[in-house]
């Protein structure tokens, strides 16, 4: 208990630490200048945290406008993780299943798959407009590869004896699918699902970033284009935090989703 | 005359490799087996003898190569449904609590959750897990898991029951429990049961009938010997008695040279 308390302080020591080492960097007048000849030029490169604390108050109390941006990059997420899982775990039941499938579309896979798919981005924009469908279906490129390929893997991966002993108690087709490939491959999507979330909020972000007129990545794009580095950051230091708490909600529900897994160093319970 | 539960009749099982279709192995020749309606068989041998391969058969999980199984005097074709098999390794699903490993058999079946629940829950009882219903396996020991496979296998009510060393990752005492219940449940339905074992202690204070398998390749009956001690047994009491030892001598005699042919095999592969 002790050391756990310990470890925070340290934590949100270096959090201070780093917090006062940019302010006494930044602020203009408080050094003299050794890296630039103007003592405006740190700021206008690393922001002052002051002022991009000062933005993020505005943005959630002041003016509370940034909920509708937020809002749209959550959305965007979401619908990317659940399009990018479906289809996913479609595909890779299938190519898992239907080896001669697999055999013929494995280069195809294989290629789409270390395609920086980033690039796709223009051409999203240009099919799907510059509102939430270009970035959902970035999103999905990425999150789709990720929960594939697990699939793909968990189902091959099904034990045999398991798969026996199914058949041997009466399991159709249909139910070996069910009961058996499928929860099989859903452990190896949650396995991954801290990645394919990162990367579903990472689509839209970059989708936002690339053209759009709503989400935190269109603020930080607008910020970007008046040289506004105060509220760039603060976009930054928002998006970080709010991928740690989508992070964390993936973690309380894997761990009511995963109860039956085994965990390492867990003791048996008679 | 009443047809056999199960009739193995002149089977033989070649393995093609698959990397070198040229490259063919034998498992067993020639196995002419039958176990009738309410008897205890089992067959005992070397490693790599072929047992396995020949549950599998009997099973129908494995089509044989020449001869025919016939189950109550019908040929069998695919998956034999009257049988019951209970795997050497683990064969629960993981995902699915004690209680509901012990359903899947009644569901895939076409049972209503309802009807096979408290099915499920009497047959848990009986192999002493009443109150472990909500763990899944993961959570339970070697023996009770073994424990819910047997309840699962036998919750079906099979007319064959097929065993692959089923207890051979036990330890001494759990394991000679588990031969008492199984022993018990047994005395109670009368199921026909074919027993693979490699232990022959276990073979003759279990069965009916000992069957020894040669050495492999081309492993196939060399002996069998009819058990007349008296039953209920305790498999613990009865290695004791002059009957058993006396038995476990003749059949020794057969075994151990096929014991060493088999080792002998395993030392020049090697």
């Amino acid at each position: 208990m002790k050391n756990a308390l310990q470890l925070r302080l340290w934590q949100l020591g270096l959090l201070g630490a780093l917090g006062v080492f940019w302010y006494t960097m930044t602020t203009p007048g408080l050094l003299p200048n050794f890296m630039f000849e103007n003592d405006r030029q740190a700021a206008f490169f690393f922001g002052e945290p002051l002022k991009v604390f000062g933005r993020i108050w505005a943005w959630f109390v002041r003016d509370a406008d940034i909920y509708r941006h937020l809002a749209v990059t959550l959305v965007e997420t979401l619908l990317a993780f659940g399009f990018g899982a479906v289809f996913g775990l479609a595909m890779g039941l299938w190519l898992a299943l239907a080896p001669a499938a697999s055999a013929i579309l494995e280069p195809y896979v294989k290629a789409l798959n270390s395609m920086p798919r980033i690039i796709l981005a223009p051409i999203f924009s240009v099919w799907f407009g510059l509102g939430i469908g270009s970035k959902v279906a970035l999103g999905v490129t990425l999150v789709f590869f990720i929960v594939f390929f697990n699939v793909y893997q968990g189902v091959k991966e099904v034990s045999p004896v398991v798969l026996a002993n199914a058949r041997m108690l009466g399991a159709s087709k249909r139910q070996l699918l069910r009961h058996v490939y499928l929860p099989s491959a859903t452990s190896w999507v949650f396995s991954s699902l801290h990645t394919s979330v990162g990367l579903a909020f990472v689509g839209a972000v970059v989708g936002e970033y690339l053209g759009s007129s709503q989400g935190v990545g269109y603020l930080i794009l607008q910020a970007e284009g008046s040289f506004d580095i105060n509220t760039v950051m603060a976009g930054i230091l928002v998006l970080t935090g709010f991928a740690l708490l989508l992070d964390a909600a993936v973690g309380r529900i894997e761990k009511r989703l995963m109860k039956w897994q085994p965990k390492s160093g867990e003791t048996e319970k008679l | 005359m009443i047809a056999p539960a199960l009739a193995f009749d002149a089977i033989g099982c070649t393995f093609i490799s698959r990397d070198d279709p040229g490259q063919r192995y034998t498992a067993v020749r020639d196995v002419t087996l039958t176990v009738e309606a309410g008897e205890f068989v089992s067959v005992v041998g070397p490693t790599g003898c072929g047992k396995s391969t020949l549950l599998n058969v009997g099973a129908g999980l494995l089509a044989p190569s020449t001869g025919a199984v016939r189950v109550f005097g019908q040929t069998l074709e695919g998956l034999n449904r009257r049988a019951g098999y209970m795997f050497q390794t683990e064969s629960l699903m993981p995902w699915r609590t004690a209680l509901r490993n012990v359903m899947a058999g009644l569901e895939f079946r076409g049972q209503a959750a309802a009807d096979a629940k408290p099915k499920a829950e009497a047959w848990l009882r009986r192999v002493c897990l009443g109150g472990f219903g909500d763990r899944y396996p993961h959570q339970l020991s070697g023996g009770m898991r073994k424990r819910v496979s047997l309840a699962q296998t036998l919750a079906l009510d099979p007319d064959i029951i097929l065993m692959d060393e089923p207890f051979s990752a036990l330890d001494i005492q759990t394991r000679q429990l588990m031969e008492n219940e199984v022993l018990a449940l047994w005395a109670e339905k009368k199921k026909a049961v074919l027993f693979i074992t490699h232990d022959l202690d276990e073979a003759i204070a279990m069965s009916d009938r000992v069957i020894v398998l040669s050495a492999g390749p081309a492993s196939h009956p060399i002996g069998e010997f009819t058990v007349d001690l008296a039953r209920p047994r305790d498999v613990a009491e009865i290695k004791a008695t002059p009957r058993f030892v006396e038995l476990h001598a003749a059949i020794w005699a057969v075994l151990r040279e096929e014991v060493l042919k088999g080792y002998a095999q395993q030392l020049q592969a090697a």
